[in-house]
């Protein structure tokens, strides 16, 4: 069972960004997130593109904001559970919760923020018959450990950021790499385009296309796929096949978790973002009031707000005033310190 | 200022007659969620998502598909001849009267 103050629910920038403010208040924090990386939408969608509206940073690439997050979080040691799903809750009797993740791990905290965005990110699975038979077992629509496919068939299909770079980097992991799409141009960032092109040439990667994957081999696990390329079908053998074709998001699980639900988000008291059930918060884009914008900005504001209420609930009459990290510096968990440096007091002669 | 005028079928059949300003910089995908029609808009708009994949049914000249418009539509599900990311059609008056119906959420 992992134990922690605030168990926060989606690894987005704002999930992110209420470890360093709970972290102001000696508030630890475990993160679940679906998918198997943190960051959300902006590790996931648009890693590369960059964002205009984040207050002091004329222009940020969302990648980066991500890994400035986690750096500016570090110090609070905050706990992850990726690659899992929040799926159930359970109220205990002294107003605690469990969550329970769709892989069976166990959280238990008196604190549950909800920071889903717009859901957990499930993948959009082709529309290839009994395609279900095969998952995790030759089929899979993420890549979690990379070292799965060592010398391995790797089968990728997809035309996006995600098919080019894991082609790319499974091209010196896996014995075999076919990237099969449905038209002759990928879409990426350049460079992953120019690296995938260089690893063709150099018989690394192998690419069909246009072509399109029409039906799964094998008998317990995955042994091969059909293809479809200028009216043709050859096989193919392989050992494992991803098709990466984007994720879309879910309210999932989280809708029935008897939170009242306004138009697929979470409805919240403005005064701290409590939802309906005392002591389960939700930020950022996954919540909605008067007014709401989703922007990561105002999730920032929420987390903020929410995090001075649950030290409240955790910390029931205990005096605290809001300090400036300024004047107070940042005492972290794992017992770092900054602190601004003391002015000289000095003669000038 | 021009308004136009948009008839969106959406994925229950029922029609909506909605008017959209030209002025505000807007694209059909922003015009379907100020709408509050059933369209996510996931990516906020940069062709990444299809989520606002919709089918032109009427024969208005549109502006050309770019790149990365097309490069989503070939990974996208459920897509036509007449398919179009609602987010990579801006607003103008040349909408004057334009028909979609939405694409299935997937």
């Amino acid at each position: 069972m992992i134990k922690t103050d605030i168990l926060i629910i989606g690894a987005g920038p704002t999930g992110l960004f209420t470890v360093f403010e709970a972290g102001l208040l000696k508030l630890k924090c475990h993160l679940i997130d679906a998918l198997p990386q943190p960051g959300g939408q902006c590790s996931e969608i648009y890693p590369k593109k960059p964002i205009y509206d984040i207050p002091g940073f004329p222009e940020v690439l969302a990648g980066d904001l991500t890994h400035n997050l986690l750096e500016q979080g570090k110090q609070f040691e905050p706990g992850f559970t990726l690659g899992e799903r929040a799926d159930t809750i359970e109220k205990l009797a002294d107003g605690s919760f469990i969550v329970t993740t769709n892989k069976g791990t166990k959280h238990h905290a008196p604190i549950v923020a909800i920071a889903g965005g717009l859901g957990s990110f499930e993948p959009r699975k082709p529309l290839i018959e009994n395609i279900a038979n095969y998952e995790d077992n030759g089929v899979a629509y993420f890549i979690k450990d990379p070292e799965v496919y060592r010398n391995k068939k790797v089968v990728i299909s997809g035309g996006g950021d995600s098919a080019l770079d894991w082609s790319v980097f499974l091209a010196d992991v896996a014995s075999e790499v076919t990237l099969i799409h449905r038209r002759n141009e990928f879409r990426g960032a350049l460079d992953s385009v120019e690296k995938a092109r260089e690893l063709k040439q150099l018989d690394k990667i192998n690419i069909i296309t246009p072509a399109e994957v029409t039906a799964l081999h094998g008998n317990s696990k995955l042994e091969g796929i059909s293809i479809l390329k200028d009216g043709e079908k050859s096989l193919l053998e392989t050992d494992y096949f991803i098709p990466l074709f984007g994720l879309s998001p879910k309210l999932g699980p989280i809708g029935n978790w008897g939170l009242e639900i306004e138009k697929n988000a979470i409805k919240v008291d403005t005064l701290d973002y409590q939802t309906n059930i005392p002591g389960v918060f939700a930020i950022g884009d996954v919540n909605t009031y008067p007014g709401k914008l989703k922007l990561i900005l105002c999730g920032f504001h929420e987390a903020t707000l929410m995090c001075q209420s649950a030290y409240k609930i955790i910390n029931p009459g205990k005096k605290y005033i809001l300090k400036y990290t300024t004047v107070s510096g940042i005492n972290g968990f794992d017992g770092t310190r900054k602190e601004a440096p003391k002015a000289v007091v000095q003669a000038i002669n | 200022m021009i308004d136009v005028n948009i008839t969106v079928t959406d994925r229950e059949g029922a029609v909506h007659n909605i008017v959209a300003p030209t002025d505000m910089a807007m694209n059909l995908m922003e015009v379907f969620k100020a709408y509050e029609l059933p369209v996510e808009g996931t990516c906020g708009g940069m062709a990444m998502c299809a989520s606002c994949q919709c089918y032109v049914t009427s024969s208005h000249d549109l502006v050309d598909m770019q790149d990365e418009e097309e490069a989503m539509l070939s990974e996208a599900f459920f897509v036509k001849s007449n398919s179009r990311l609602g987010c990579q059609i801006p607003i103008t008056s040349q909408l004057e009267g334009l028909e979609v119906e939405l694409a299935p959420d997937y």
